[in-house]
């Protein structure tokens, strides 16, 4: 169509992880937002882009977080050739859509694929914070349901790390029923015997923590991560009260039983192989 | 005929001159019969091009009418036998769900809806229709006990929202919301949703995956208030008109974008206008529904729920990817 023709987001392509890591302009020196400290971004790298004095827990992008968790060389992308479309034909998505493409170098917010973890296999989903605070709109949602059929139809486990700040305002009720999409698939997966872990990282918010984040057969998260539905800003003014100041953090979600455990990332990577190998292998190796 | 909205003010004057030159002749002992007739034709006019013209926010405004019916007002009128049944098990009964068991047509059925209040008292009782996780919990103890006696559920929405507060976050909102996602997607019986007033968001969606969801004509559903959204996306809650129509939330909106099955004709004017006529209409349309869906077997009704939602949204894909390797 000439529509098409026209169609600047399209020119738009996905590259190698580690030549991300290289486009990223990253400083010599990063400041920790936990203790204020400045730290060599080498070092940062070195301890799980975690802060060695502090333990803050750096925000990860997907490719750093892939590469984090999976056996080197063992990643094998999905659906990366998807983008967004402008369904509503909301004002100003489109641009705002190529500006984060630009920032963060990937299609969208999330990077689904499969790869292994200690020689297991396992589908994989991470969301990446950086593209339109990780905001699900239709293609987050179609292609973590596509991932999640992956597992589904290898017979292998499906892991996510979420990062999200709810679901796509521009998408609007297209972005609420990816929810129900997302939702369709995992039952049917999990019904098969599916092992779903759902691994909540900074921030996991609105209809994305509403959604699979919550359910997983092993709920999980990463220290200090800020999870919840509504916004605190919102519930301040709702209730006119002030909020403990660790309110919707992972470890109030521990206090309050909605998490399995809150995992510290140098331990991530060794929990999940744990709970993998003690599930077996469902098809992997 | 109730309270009138800003965009019905014209119809309010003609009508109040109609009533005027009623009383007048009366008083008079004068014929102007001709007169009241002329403007009897004009004000049918002018309620078609008002009433057949509602822009999105008209539409908002209607859903948003202090009388429009609520959810128990419909059951009153649509079920028979109807029994409320209470609380989760787990924690409390929250009143901004209402639920039990109900014959519909000499059909044993479940029903469940968003219940906001009638005045302020009500309102504070059932939390303004706006759930907590206890609310939803109290939905899925009841649509797996209408999946035991595999019995059809029919979901009412009209939501501003799942609670925004402490103790719900604190009891899980989002996990009961989640769950009842996972939940209905594998319901063994049919699942009939109708929007009735407000959808808002999560806390619509929770009581909303269904194999057929349908929408009254004057309700709106969408990921999130236009007040909310026009907060969030232009820093300024006054623009939520502007909002209500750049974020496609009416019944006509959904039914573009494939996300409902039907739109329920409403009174001319709104719900509120007339409940029982209103009632009727949602009962042809259940009637119609369960038709359909009660010939499905268990695993067909689950099939044809997985594909309705497994198909929602659109997306494009870049030509010439290099792909992570």
């Amino acid at each position: 169509m000439l529509k098409d023709l026209f169609n600047k987001k399209k020119k738009y392509a996905t590259v190698p992880s580690d030549k991300i890591k290289q486009d990223v302009p990253e400083g010599i020196m990063t400041k920790c937002p936990g203790c204020k400290s400045i730290i060599y971004t080498k070092e940062l790298e070195k301890s799980h882009k975690v802060c060695v004095k502090c333990g803050y827990h750096h925000q990860m992008s997907a490719p750093e977080r892939l590469k984090d968790t999976l056996d080197q060389g063992s990643f094998r992308e999905l659906d990366a050739e998807m983008i967004s479309e402008n369904p509503l034909s909301f004002p100003d998505y489109v641009e705002r859509l190529e500006k984060d493409q630009k920032k963060s170098s990937l299609n969208e917010a999330v990077v689904t694929g499969e790869g292994t973890i200690d020689g297991y296999r396992t589908a994989i989903a991470v969301m990446d914070a950086r593209f339109r605070m990780g905001s699900m709109g239709s293609v987050v949602g179609e292609k973590i349901t596509r991932a999640i059929e992956h597992a589904h139809k290898e017979k292998i486990p499906f892991i996510i790390f979420t990062a999200s700040g709810g679901a796509r305002m521009q998408e609007g009720v297209l972005s609420l029923m990816q929810m129900a999409k997302s939702s369709v698939a995992l039952k049917r997966f999990s019904d098969d015997g599916g092992l779903f872990i759902s691994i909540m990282t900074h921030p996991t918010t609105g209809g994305v923590s509403a959604s699979f984040a919550s359910v997983g057969d092993f709920n999980f998260a990463e220290p200090k991560a800020l999870i919840g539905f509504a916004g605190r800003r919102i519930i301040e003014q709702t209730i006119r009260e002030d909020l403990p100041e660790d309110f919707q953090t992972a470890e109030f979600l521990l206090h309050h039983g909605q998490l399995d455990r809150v995992i510290h990332r140098a331990d991530m990577k060794k929990t999940l192989s744990q709970v993998l190998m003690i599930h077996g292998n469902r098809g992997g190796e | 005929m109730g309270q009138r909205l800003d965009f019905e003010r014209p119809l309010q004057e003609l009508e109040d001159k109609i009533t005027e030159l009623h009383a007048f002749m009366e008083e008079k002992n004068v014929d102007l019969s001709d007169e009241v007739s002329r403007l009897q034709k004009r004000l049918s006019k002018m309620e078609g091009e008002i009433y057949e013209n509602l822009t999105a926010w008209n539409r908002v405004q209607l859903a948003r009418h202090p009388e429009r019916p609520t959810t128990s007002d419909y059951i009153d009128r649509i079920f028979e036998d109807f029994l409320e049944l209470h609380g989760d098990r787990l924690f409390g009964d929250d009143e901004a769900i209402v639920g039990g068991i109900a014959t519909f047509e000499g059909q044993p059925v479940t029903v469940i809806g968003h219940q906001r209040g009638k005045d302020t008292k009500e309102n504070l009782r059932r939390n303004f229709g706006m759930p907590h996780p206890e609310g939803y919990r109290k939905a899925l103890r009841l649509m797996k006990q209408a999946e035991k006696f595999q019995r059809p559920v029919i979901f009412l929405l009209d939501t501003k929202g799942a609670f925004p507060g402490k103790a719900a976050e604190e009891r899980g909102q989002s996990e009961a919301i989640a769950r009842n996602l996972i939940e209905m997607a594998g319901l063994t019986v049919p699942i009939i949703c109708i929007v009735i007033g407000e959808g808002a968001s999560g806390g619509a969606l929770a009581i909303g995956v269904g194999n057929h969801v349908h929408m009254l004509e004057n309700s709106w559903y969408s990921v999130i208030s236009p007040e909310g959204a026009a907060a969030l996306l232009w820093k300024d809650s006054s623009l939520a008109q502007q909002a209500a129509d750049t974020m496609k939330i009416t019944a006509p909106d959904l039914k573009e974008l494939n996300v409902i099955d039907e739109i329920i004709p409403e009174v001319r004017g709104g719900a509120h206008r007339n409940v029982e006529e209103q009632s009727k209409a949602i009962q042809t349309a259940l009637v119609k529904s369960l038709e359909e869906l009660t010939q499905l077997t268990k695993e067909e009704l689950v099939n044809h729920r997985y594909e309705k939602y497994r198909n929602i949204g659109q997306y494009g894909f870049v030509t010439d990817t290099i792909g992570l390797k």
